[in-house]
């Protein structure tokens, strides 16, 4: 069974949820070692998708509900996640085509396109202390998991544990990339709040997902 | 030359009062030239807004070519993703510039200013890398000018020298300098003062010469003789000032 379109609304509803309910926790982990804004931004940017879902025309897909994402975190969030996540979301769209469902191998193409476009956007690498930190592991616990013929859903828990992990392994990092890395040593020990971010969204891509096989 | 040939700078900040204030800066060397101040967010945040960097880009593009400079980080990742959206002929023509956003909008916007093509306005924003050279510069500068004489005698067949003493108040600061820059760009030849490239903003800045000194402007280019005697009567001339 594949994923349509209502659990890509249903995971933007999560998302915003879930982001509205660690808001304060986000920025606490940005004040630490950023400028403190990273939890309003995304909280903004989310909000601001929420009524434009109800104007998507009739027959989208998928694909449709990421871009649409992507442009309206672009222009809403003002941050450095605003561009990072919209050309993830937006590179995820490309790669989500006019599908009307997505299987296990196309759920780990669109996150592996996602991650490449923040790659490309924000030239971090794994141990940068970034959002890569949480995409990276993402990415390669959903491809193994679709390569073993797991279905969708899986392939999403998966890889939405191994962000969690990946958020929780930047605690020690030094930060090399990002607002953080004016800090130096001193951001060892903090969070990255864009790797938090990320495993939270991930995990509402999955919970979605999960909520959909068992409709 | 028209104003629509010219190349358009975007100032990109996380504070719209930084930009603005950049343009209002630039402006004094730069009075005619395109300049758009794209800082903070759209409701007036400290942030960027990809929607205003987009438009900044729009205004600033008169078909030859937009220079962007940016501040944090942040600022950087939204006039990229700006660019990703832009039609491919008009991306061709619109430069991310890595340089100071004060410095090398400054001299982006003189260069601009000037009527230079797209590479030479990147290129002139690009000399505010590094600002320990330009201090070291500064220091060097009054042994320059001690030096032009004996340089003046050396200087081979078909090259042309002037010395000139600055009688301005200010010497050659921002306004000044960017008046002798804007008139050498004029001209083809290569020009120097005290050994500094004449086109080039930041050089001429960082010489540091204030009313009193003596300064040498030479060309070895044969061709360069008009250039010399043209910036030698700007600055015998006191660049308009008392």
């Amino acid at each position: 069974m594949g994923l349509d379109i209502t659990w890509a609304v249903d995971w933007v509803r999560r998302s915003a949820d879930v982001i509205a309910e660690h808001r304060l926790e986000l920025i606490k982990l940005d004040r630490e070692i950023g400028d403190g804004d990273h939890g309003e931004n995304m909280d903004r940017g989310f909000q601001a998708v929420l009524p434009k879902l109800d104007d998507l025309p009739a027959g989208s897909t998928p694909g449709d509900v990421l871009k649409l994402v992507a442009t309206t975190l672009i222009s809403t969030v003002g941050g450095a996640a605003g561009p990072l996540y919209g050309t993830a979301y937006l590179k995820g769209a490309g790669v989500a085509g006019s599908a009307t469902s997505l299987d296990g191998r196309a759920i780990a193409a669109v996150l592996t396109a996602a991650r490449d476009g923040i790659v490309l956007r924000g030239k971090a690498e794994s141990g940068d202390k970034t959002m890569v930190d949480a995409w990276t592991p993402a990415v390669e616990a959903a491809e193994a998991a679709a390569s073993n013929g797991s279905d969708v859903a899986s392939v999403l828990d998966a890889a939405a544990d191994a962000a969690a992990a990946g958020s929780d392994a930047t605690i020690p990092l030094v930060a090399r990339k990002g607002r953080a890395s004016y800090l130096g040593e001193r951001s060892a020990g903090h969070r990255d709040p864009g790797a938090q971010s990320s495993a939270l969204l991930l995990r509402a891509a999955a919970d979605a997902a999960s909520a959909a096989a068992g409709a | 030359m028209a104003a629509s040939d010219r190349v358009g700078v975007v100032f990109v900040s996380h504070s719209a009062r930084i930009a603005e204030g950049l343009v209002e800066l630039a402006r004094q060397m730069a009075p005619s030239a395109t300049l758009v101040a794209a800082g903070g967010t759209d409701d007036g945040r400290i942030g960027t807004s990809f929607d205003l960097v987009s438009a900044g880009i729009v205004e600033a593009d008169a078909g030859a070519g937009v220079v962007i400079l940016c501040d944090l980080g942040s600022a950087i990742l939204t006039a990229e993703t700006a660019l990703d959206f832009l039609d491919d002929e008009t991306r061709g023509r619109v430069r991310i510039v890595d340089a100071p956003l004060v410095e090398g909008g400054v001299a982006a916007a003189v260069a601009a200013e000037a009527g230079d093509d797209l590479e030479h306005v990147v290129a002139a924003a690009e000399t505010a890398r590094g600002s320990a050279a330009g201090a070291s510069a500064t220091e060097t500068g009054a042994a320059e000018a001690s030096d032009a004489a004996s340089r003046a005698e050396a200087t081979a067949a078909g090259s042309h020298a002037r010395r000139v003493t600055l009688i301005n108040a200010d010497g050659l600061h921002a306004r000044p300098a960017a008046e002798l820059v804007k008139l050498a760009s004029t001209f083809g030849p290569r020009v120097t003062v005290n050994g500094t490239d004449a086109k080039s903003l930041l050089g001429i800045m960082s010489l540091g010469l204030t009313k009193g000194a003596t300064i040498e402007i030479a060309s070895d280019d044969p061709d360069g003789r008009e250039a010399v005697d043209a910036i030698a009567a700007l600055a015998e001339s006191g660049f308009g000032e008392h």
